[in-house]
């Protein structure tokens, strides 16, 4: 194995009935990098990184996070090594009964103790409120903001226990063009700023040019294709350039 | 073979079940209570269901009251009216509707709830926040319920006595004071303490139901319906089980 790497997924094999979504599929993540991965519709893109937080269980193969096998931690061990691996969902999960403020020190429960929470919960989310541009929205509840700040909180959300490893799935997805454009130049500036790795799902080619350092293309269940986004735009293969095209 | 599949997938949803009780008796014990959020539920569960059980229980007492009067008044018994609506409601109508209406409101208020919180990925969110949605969402609810049955049934038998009360007053001439006379007189504990026991019972099922199907919901919207939909029926199944075997127990051990 890469000892460098913060994620290690070998031979990674994931079905549901007779869909075989994933067949030895295997990639590394090296810390602070960006690595989106690329894929049609339904190709397993998803799948594999809930099966890095173990919302989903393998079938065969493994997955280490941060040196840990994620398939051998019990559920208190797990819980620590979630907190480390922030996850920004596809349709936010923001909790829709809470505000944006309750939203945030959810996390935060777990993780930090009553007197931690009466110290500093205020400071912590504000700061991350303040890092996505929207901290005058704290008192506010998720059914009364728009699309891309409920995207934004989202994010807040993740960032507020300061993970090392951040995965997004699909963050530009049902976005206009030009917030979609500024989710990407936030998913980069936290990354500058907080030094996180992280895996960005897309199949929106514009956002994959602005934040990854490397994309890997999933096609088939495999790894079909690992290189930098300007390489692997120049490159003649045909199944390739239908994500260009 | 398709019965085979029925069967299977029986076994299946009573072994799913009983998991997911064992595992709530495990989280119920470790530290780190979620205090907050299981007062909020007893605030909703408890409190926010008392109009609708009062009301139920004040026209259940008054037509009790007003139906039994002719066959007793037949017989010449209708002195014995207030005991005989005194027991049947705290014995066995009243716990048994109040956690019927229990069923219907909380158990499908909550399937529906977490639910739509399973496919809109919000406790998937939890889940990856380490925050353990099992502690927060299921265990407050199921003792909130638990907890807040006996209470809701109680005030149940309070005022559907009152009902029976109004009823007998309608058509006769029985004093306040005579009237309540006669309704402790024909309480014992032995009627009060089994049906009060059967109420946890009660709480405990439809807020584990309702927790169960809500938590494993899926298949979108039409899946939310459903978990509500079935919550809603297997407690008020599981209501009728547990009454029947609280009966059975009563029996046995000589308190009818």
């Amino acid at each position: 194995m890469n000892d460098e790497a913060i994620i290690d997924v070998r031979h990674l094999y994931k079905s549901f009935g007779d869909n075989h979504v994933l067949r030895d599929f295997s990639m590394t993540l090296a810390p602070a990098e960006n690595l989106a991965v690329l894929g049609k519709s339904g190709s397993g893109k998803s799948v594999l990184i809930k099966c890095i937080v173990r919302l989903l269980p393998l079938d065969q193969g493994s997955i280490e996070v941060l040196h840990e096998d994620v398939g051998a931690l019990d559920l208190d061990q797990l819980d620590e090594l979630r907190a480390r691996v922030g996850f920004l969902f596809q349709s936010n999960a923001l909790y829709d009964s809470m505000t944006v403020r309750e939203n945030l020190e959810f996390s935060l429960r777990r993780h930090w103790n009553a007197a931690q929470r009466k110290r500093g919960a205020d400071a912590a989310v504000l700061e991350a409120l303040t890092d996505v541009g929207l901290a005058h929205t704290v008192d506010m509840t998720p059914a009364e903001l728009s699309g891309g700040m409920r995207k934004r909180i989202a994010l807040a959300r993740t960032l507020i226990l300061r993970p090392s490893i951040i995965l997004y799935d699909e963050p530009t997805t049902g976005l206009d063009p030009i917030t979609s454009r500024e989710i990407s130049q936030l998913i980069v500036s936290v990354q500058q700023k907080y030094k996180t790795a992280s895996i960005i799902i897309s199949h929106d080619m514009h956002c994959i040019d602005i934040t990854a350092n490397r994309v890997i293309m999933l096609i088939d269940g495999k790894s079909y294709a690992n290189d930098t986004y300007a390489n692997l735009r120049k490159s003649a293969d045909a199944r390739i350039q239908e994500f260009f095209d | 073979m398709a019965q085979q599949k029925i069967y299977i997938r029986f076994l299946d949803e009573v072994g799913a079940t009983t998991r997911f009780v064992l595992r709530f008796f495990h989280e119920l014990i470790k530290p780190r209570q979620e205090y907050n959020e299981f007062f909020r539920q007893c605030y909703w569960i408890g409190y926010k269901s008392l109009p609708l059980v009062g009301i139920t229980a004040l026209i259940m007492g008054l037509v009790l009251t007003i139906q039994s009067r002719p066959t007793l008044v037949e017989f010449g018994a209708q002195a014995l009216l207030p005991a005989m609506v005194s027991v049947s409601l705290v014995r066995e109508i009243s716990p048994v509707i109040t956690a019927l209406i229990c069923a219907g409101k909380i158990g499908s208020g909550i399937g529906a709830e977490l639910g739509s919180m399973r496919v809109t990925e919000q406790i998937d969110a939890m889940d990856v926040s380490g925050t353990n949605p099992f502690k927060y969402l299921i265990v407050t609810r199921v003792m909130a319920t638990t907890l807040m049955l006996p209470v809701l049934s109680n005030l149940s038998n309070a005022i559907g006595l009152y009902g029976g009360y109004l009823g007998v007053s309608i058509r006769g001439h029985v004093s306040w004071h005579l009237y309540w006379t006669q309704v402790f007189n024909a309480l014992s504990f032995g009627d009060v303490i089994p049906s009060l026991i059967k109420t946890f019972f009660f709480g405990f099922a439809i807020g584990i139901i309702g927790c169960y199907k809500g938590y494993h919901s899926s298949k979108g919207t039409e899946g939310v319906g459903r978990s509500a939909n079935s919550a809603v029926v297997v407690a008020s199944l599981l209501i009728f089980i547990i009454d029947l075997i609280a009966v059975q127990i009563t029996d046995l051990l000589g308190l009818t």
